[in-house]
């Protein structure tokens, strides 16, 4: 039985009945009186100097109240403070096609829709950038001025332990190639915003998204508007996923649009320009050197990869990283290279999607494993058990492992699929894949350095026992509202559903930094929870008087403070607050938390990684596939997550098929393609995502590993999931047809060009990419360092 | 651009309304009624987010010009609860934590409405087809099966309590 009257109950969330019934407002549901509807016009071209915009003709129509265009917000902005290189409308250039050029206020959405065809802009096409290996080239224009070498965005390369004698002490070393194809989060809601400029100067902005505190920062610096004048509130997000995490075009447009009209103004994507806002999944090219004695054990691991970064920042220097840094918290790496570079091409921006840059490289890494134990003769559940990163240790890059229960999920994931007695063991076409990974609960360095909380609460108890909590979290859907209110609730032993949760708004709610790197539960629990125990301490200390009992022996639940050994000595929760209040004034407290100074390295580079808890995740996948149409079918996704303790199991269980259904989306059908330039299917028609159809079986095991810092045990429940869901159904294809398909998505065409089934091609025994081109006369020296180590150098043997 | 008078049945409740001729179900329901619980996602036809029930079938009110349904009985998720009754389904969707972000919830719930008006204890596969139109970015669908599955209990429990009991 749990000690918790509140954590761990299978409860609802108290704000899922606004949704429920209708009620939830989401920014496009907001209409105030007099508003104006914003329309973007967007560009045509992936790549194009403006040589000239005249509005003139719009501006004309009936109805257009206004337009604002590039040069009205010159400023530079973007969410990471050291590379802001985008403007919230075109200035100069155009980089991608549906870059937004311009925004019309009318007084209905069709006016302003109308309008964009009559502003006159004039174009001097460039050449566009489109693939990595283009961006690599110095003879080819630039997107940017600023990128010194070719169109490099960010090169970075870090070295952690002896690498030479890792590869010299190696029997067996694996050098395989890998691409992870882009794609997009695809929210149902699209992206809208609501700007208010009021009578008082004052201005605010509802608006979907996941950052409020960035993007209040960002208004500031585009607007020239003091932030104590500027009020952001984060309106429930019909979904985010990572796309929600910028500062975009539209959101600085409404509030400008407001600013000079003295009206409200709504902007609301449509379902193609979310295509174009983007900020997804990068596509990775990537290159895995792992040395390995015969017992498998890892002796080094060098990581390389190429980041198709799309036209601007967005959080590209964090995604660069992250594509290395978290290689080190699962399997024991005594030494470790890693070597990533982000090229700008003529595409949408890419950004953080679910995993942020870790989903690439595990399923690179997690399908060499599965290699390696094939090349080994070791079984792939027992060789990961034997490698595995212990509890309460350091990587040799720094991290800081606390709690760590990938040992556990491998084991409950086998388990309840029976992976043991079926892999290798099913007839031809029928496999299963297993993987591990894991992410990070939070990031443990901020995105601006400083000194301050990541997370921020506070508490209020009313005279009739009702609560408050105040955070600057953002509510997505994955239920950061229900973690404030059970958290408090736990601690003040009141029922959820007596605590209010105002969230994400500048003005009324302490700082938090938002609901990206599935850092709430962790980093605002912990804040709410300190908030929570400041006014739990005055309840005791009036309550322990009043029942004549020493502190330690009250039990808040139920909303009564108790004798915990004499139960029906009691007073009401009401009755303690009441006599707090008295005793010790209004009853409001604050709380914060800052992750610990201890968890990174100290090198350049260090700051992205590390983590106060890392999630640890397994997957067994089990598909079957169909050998005349090359079509996959998962039967079942069994997905085991560590998320410390489940705060609401309700709310995991949640997280964790939503994690098994996305991964399946990519690993089986979801690309970001593009017909030269042209994005190949801005649609949902087009972009296939999973229906009900589409979707298999998924089994969702909570693991619990009560992290010694987490609020009430927790870690992150959020992202992690989805990560060994896609390695996991690569490797059960190689043990359904003995075919290794190294790069996503997994598509009929590549199953049928495997099995030698497309004509005038000769069947192999693996998809994907063999190398990087970059055959070029004499390459720069920067050249050289980005390209590939020669796999001569480290003696290994390769496929 | 002219407007037309139009008469609509939603909720049970009569609405005229002066609207553009060629503004669909969907932008009546929200900008002309403040009926925004119906969402969109696309006003394709692609995403299901704007299903409504037109005479108890689901319909995509994106697609839809209320010329069409004059004489009809329209119901969104305003209309799901009867005064402070909720719905089971909206019971079961809270329990089962089958709505996440919420935004395709309204539809969902409609489609599955339909479904067991039609069907009142339909199987997990004749669930799926019957919500194969509505995108869920978030659930992975698995606990909108387990909701719908608890409606149908509860809605039948005579029926429910009898199969326990075999």
């Amino acid at each position: 039985m749990s000690d918790f009257s509140v954590i761990g109950h299978r409860l609802p969330k108290v704000n899922t009945w606004d949704h429920l019934t209708g009620r939830a407002k989401y920014a496009d549901d907001i209409f105030l009186p007099r508003m104006l509807y914003g329309r973007l016009l967007r560009s045509p071209h992936a790549h194009a100097r403006i040589v000239s915009i005249d509005a003139s003709r719009a501006l004309a129509h009936p109805g257009v109240i206004d337009i604002v265009l590039g040069p009205d917000m010159p400023e530079l902005m973007g969410i990471m403070p050291s590379t802001q290189d985008e403007t919230a409308l075109a200035v100069d250039k155009v980089r991608y096609v549906g870059e937004p050029v311009a925004a019309v206020a009318a007084v209905d959405e069709d006016t302003a829709f109308d309008a964009l065809s009559l502003i006159d802009v004039e174009y001097e096409v460039l050449a566009p950038i489109l693939t990595i290996q283009d961006a690599l080239r110095e003879d080819l224009p630039k997107l940017h001025a600023h990128s010194k070498d070719a169109n490099v965005f960010k090169d970075v390369h870090l070295e952690f332990g002896d690498m030479a004698a890792g590869f010299a002490a190696a029997a067996h070393v694996r050098d395989d190639w890998f691409f992870y194809d882009g794609n997009t989060h695809a929210p149902i809601e699209t992206h809208a915003s609501v700007a208010s400029w009021d009578g008082d100067g004052k201005l605010t902005l509802w608006s979907a998204t996941q950052v409020p505190h960035y993007l209040h920062r960002e208004l500031e610096k585009v607007l020239g508007v003091p932030r104590s004048h500027i009020r952001v509130i984060a309106t429930p997000n019909g979904g985010g996923f990572g796309g929600k995490s910028d500062p975009f075009g539209h959101e600085f447009a409404a509030c400008l649009l407001s600013k000079r009209t003295r009206r409200p103004v709504k902007i609301t994507l449509d379902r193609e320009e979310v295509f174009y806002a983007h900020r997804g999944r990068h596509p990775v090219l990537m290159r895995m050197r792992t040395g390995v004695k015969t017992t498998g054990e890892i002796t080094a691991v060098h990581a390389q990869t190429w980041l198709d970064g799309g036209a601007y920042a967005s959080y590209g220097i964090a995604t660069t990283y992250y594509t290395g840094a978290l290689m080190t918290v699962t399997y024991q790496i005594p030494a470790y290279k890693f070597d990533g570079v982000r090229l700008y091409t003529n595409k949408p921006p890419c950004g953080p999607k679910r995993g942020h840059g870790t989903t690439q490289p595990r399923y690179a890494f997690e399908i060499q494993l599965d290699k390696i134990a094939a090349d080994l003769g070791l079984d792939p559940l027992a060789y990961r058990q034997s490698i595995l990163q212990p509890a309460g240790s350091r990587t040799v890059n720094g991290l800081r492992v606390t709690s760590m229960g990938l040992g556990q999920a491998l084991d409950a994931a086998a388990a309840s699929s029976s992976f043991g007695t079926k892999h290798g063991k099913l007839p031809r076409g029928r496999g299963v894949g297993i993987a591990g990974s894991a992410y990070m609960s939070g990031a443990g360095l901020p995105i601006y350095w400083n000194d301050l909380p990541h997370s921020g609460a506070h508490v209020k108890i009313d005279r009739g026992g009702g609560v408050t909590v105040s955070c600057g979290t953002a509510e997505l859907g994955q239920g950061s509202d229900m973690v404030l209110a059970m958290v408090t609730a736990e601690a003040l032993g009141v029922r959820p559903e007596d605590v209010h949760v105002v969230s994400g708004d500048t003005t009324l709610t302490p700082v938090d930094l938002g609901s990206y790197s599935s850092r709430v539960t962790f980093m605002a629990g912990n804040a709410t929870k300190a908030a929570a125990f400041k006014l739990r301490a005055l309840l005791e200390d009036v309550a322990a008087e009043k029942l004549g009992i020493s502190a330690d022996r009250l039990v808040f639940a139920h909303r009564r403070v108790y004798d915990r050994e004499q139960p029906d000595h009691c007073m009401t929760f009401v009755e303690a607050a009441v006599a707090a209040e008295a005793k010790h004034g209004t009853l409001v407290s604050v709380g914060s938390y800052k992750p610990p100074a201890d968890i990174r390295g100290k090198f350049k580079g260090a700051g992205v990684g590390p983590s106060p808890a890392y999630s640890y995740q397994a997957c067994v996948a089990e598909v079957t596939v169909d050998l005349e149409t090359g079509e996959v079918k998962i039967d079942k996704l069994t997905l085991a997550h560590d998320c410390g303790r489940a705060l609401n199991p309700v709310s995991v269980e949640g997280q964790i098929e939503g994690g098994a259904y996305m991964g399946a989306g990519e690993a089986l059908m979801e690309e970001q393609g593009f017909r030269a330039w042209m994005h190949k299917k801005p649609s949902l028609l087009d972009y296939k995502i999973p229906t009900s159809l589409d979707t298999p079986p998924i089994q969702a095991i909570v693991i619990e590993t009560i992290d010694a810092e987490g609020p009430y045990g927790a870690k992150e429940a959020g992202e992690g999931p989805l990560n060994p869901v896609v390695p996991a159904i690569a490797n059960a294809v190689y043990d359904a047809i003995g075919v290794r398909i190294d790069e996503t998505p997994i598509t009929p065409e590549k199953i049928l060009r495997a099995l030698g089934k497309l004509p005038g091609r000769p069947a192999t025994n693996r998809i994907g990419p063999d190398g990087l081109e970059t055959a070029q006369p004499d390459p720069k020296p920067f050249i050289r360092k980005l390209q590939a180590t020669s796999a001569g150098a480290a003696g290994g043997d390769s496929d | 651009m002219s407007k037309q008078l139009c008469t609509l049945k939603v909720n049970g409740d009569i609405c005229t309304v002066a609207a553009d001729s060629h503004h669909t179900l969907l932008e009546i329901l929200r900008e002309e009624l403040g009926l925004t619980g119906t969402k969109h996602g696309c006003e394709l036809g692609e995403c299901g987010a704007c299903t409504v029930l037109v005479n108890g079938m689901p319909m995509l009110a994106c697609l839809t010009l209320p010329q069409q349904i004059e004489d009809a009985e329209i119901t969104t998720v305003e209309g799901l609860a009867v005064g402070a009754e909720l719905n089971p389904i909206q019971t079961a969707f809270a329990e089962q934590g089958a709505a996440q972000c919420g935004y395709c919830t309204p539809g969902m719930m409609l489609s599955a409405k339909a479904l067991l008006e039609a069907n009142p204890s339909p199987t997990r596969d004749e669930i799926a087809h019957a919500i194969s139109g509505n995108l869920c970015r978030c659930t992975g669908y698995t606990s909108i099966y387990e909701a719908i599955e608890q409606a149908a209990s509860m809605m039948q429990p005579a029926r429910a309590e009898a199969g326990s009991r075999e």
